[in-house]
């Protein structure tokens, strides 16, 4: 996987602050936070990049929306402030000048100068003060969102950072300092947010055959509604890739390359589908045999590496 | 036309051709329709990528009632020159498959009028389609892990530039030092759907 080159991060078409955005105080004031380690991996994301796949350009954005627009809620910004996407925890940052967050998503142990603190609750950090993310216990993916946003400059409209195509922010990395938007003129409501519990050991997600059900065999079909598969570690933003029963196609030829959605599940010529995330390719040459609900994806986002997934109609 | 659903997030439409793709797309350009997203025109396809809460059915029946006029090659009517040194690592495998000497291939790929068809693959990638059937190959048996940028290759009805380096399993004609993704450029990618490409060689 490429990630993104710095040249792609220097290069910028759109003002860094959302056109509401009132205007900022001085830079050397403003609130931000610095990354002092960002685990397996963190990314930044928003709701995504709309409007650009005529242009080979995916929608990338949070991998699981729920979670992440939960966080926007608690904290009342506006529904595509700008998050930060922790994969398995390990996410610390420090805040500079004060700033109000909120942890979301995966459940992962939350400390604030050491101190035990909750998830889907508000949270005010002073200035200096340095959070923490543990390894959550179930799910994959923590959304660490804070008020105002993350303001990186947006690439093509949006903040979100595509793995595969090595599209938006450079992904963070110890050392770095993320500027902060203004806050929004709302004030949160709730100081706590009871949320659905996210991940688990099985995960029943929902689907509907095609568009090409029509290239697999009846066994095929069935294998795939009756089977345990399995979330293998060879999975990322771009896709979970499964392991169960093979699903054997019942025609030969190749599939000329077609667009894709999130929730697709593709499967390549091995038989094993992968199950396509917030970065999948735009096209893709396999044929897909069904694609998640559209409800369901925040779950399919949660798999970890372990998890067995039963797909239903 | 065929459409197929993508569970609620999604609506296939399967055509006959390229140059159905290609006007299908062109009218959904033009006259959006409500509750699609996106639209991703593809080899035989077009997506429609629906809006969250957007009724699949409703959607289908729409793109079924519309009556895409355009023709194939009728484009944006943009033409853009992309200037290539032929000394691609495949040009004597292009040449074998296609029967052409070296030679041969190069003024087929320079005198032929190639048309975007869509993007993909990755940003800024253009399909392009061209009018002279001799100059189509199979992909490569092996993908390539590394193609570098600028590459100009065949595969299938299409020739391609690879906006950035990446795996690709494409045969390599040669390459250009044209810029076809840039972020500072409004739109970014040169290659864009409907844009009509010459290819010229340069020594």
């Amino acid at each position: 996987m490429n990630p993104v080159t710095a040249e792609d991060s220097a290069r910028e078409s759109d003002p860094p602050m959302p056109e509401n955005a009132l205007p900022g105080p001085d830079s050397s004031t403003a609130p931000a936070l610095e990354i002092l380690a960002t685990g397996p991996m963190t990314t930044v994301q928003d709701a995504g990049r709309f409007g650009h796949a005529a242009l080979g350009v995916g929608r990338s954005g949070a991998a699981d929306t729920d979670s992440y627009a939960l966080a926007n809620r608690i904290l009342a910004n506006p529904a595509g402030a700008a998050a930060l996407e922790a994969t398995l925890g390990g996410l610390r940052v420090r805040a500079r000048g004060a700033v109000t967050v909120t942890v979301t998503g995966a459940e992962t142990p939350v400390r604030v100068d050491g101190r035990g603190a909750a998830v889907n609750e508000v949270l005010h950090l002073p200035d200096g003060a340095e959070l923490t993310l543990g390894a959550p216990a179930r799910g994959l993916r923590s959304y660490l969102a804070v008020r105002g946003g993350v303001a990186v400059p947006p690439v093509l409209g949006s903040r979100s950072t595509d793995v595969l195509a090595g599209l938006g922010p450079a992904l963070p990395e110890a050392g770095d300092v993320l500027p902060v938007g203004p806050a929004p003129t709302a004030f949160p409501d709730l100081d706590h947010v009871p949320a659905r519990r996210v991940g688990g050991d099985r995960v029943e997600l929902r689907v509907e055959l095609g568009p090409r059900e029509d290239w697999f065999t009846e066994r095929a079909l069935s294998a795939l509604l009756s089977g345990d598969y399995e979330v293998t570690s060879r999975s990322d933003r771009v896709g979970a890739r499964l392991a169960g029963p093979a699903l054997e196609r019942s025609r030969e030829g190749e599939l000329p390359s077609e667009g894709m959605v999130a929730g697709s599940l593709q499967v390549p010529p091995g038989g094993e589908p992968v199950l396509f995330l917030a970065d999948h390719p735009v096209t893709g040459g396999y044929p897909v045999v069904a694609v998640v609900r559209s409800a369901d994806l925040p779950k399919a986002a949660q798999a970890r590496p372990g998890t067995r997934i039963r797909f239903v109609l | 036309m065929r459409v197929l659903k993508c569970a609620d997030t999604g609506v296939l439409v399967e055509v006959a051709d390229l140059a159905q793709v290609i006007a299908l797309g062109a009218a959904l350009q033009a006259d959006p329709l409500p509750g699609v997203a996106d639209v991703v025109p593809a080899a035989r396809t077009v997506l429609l990528r629906l809006e969250p809460g957007a009724d699949p059915a409703a959607v289908a029946e729409a793109v079924t009632g519309l009556r895409p006029t355009a023709e194939v090659g009728q484009g944006t009517g943009e033409t853009v020159t992309v200037p290539v040194h032929y000394d691609g690592e495949d040009l004597a495998d292009i040449a074998e498959l296609t029967g052409l000497s070296p030679r041969e291939v190069v003024r087929a790929h320079t005198a032929a009028t190639w048309t975007v068809a869509f993007c993909g693959f990755a940003p800024g990638f253009g399909y392009m389609v061209g009018d002279d059937p001799r100059l189509h190959v199979p992909r490569r048996g092996e993908a390539r892990t590394r193609v570098p940028k600028g590459s100009v290759a065949l595969a299938g009805e299409f020739t391609g530039v690879y906006p950035r380096s990446s795996p690709g399993g494409w045969q390599l004609l040669g390459r250009t030092d044209a810029v076809t993704w840039d972020l500072d450029r409004n739109p970014p990618g040169l290659l864009r759907p409907g844009v009509r490409v010459r290819f010229e060689e340069v020594a």
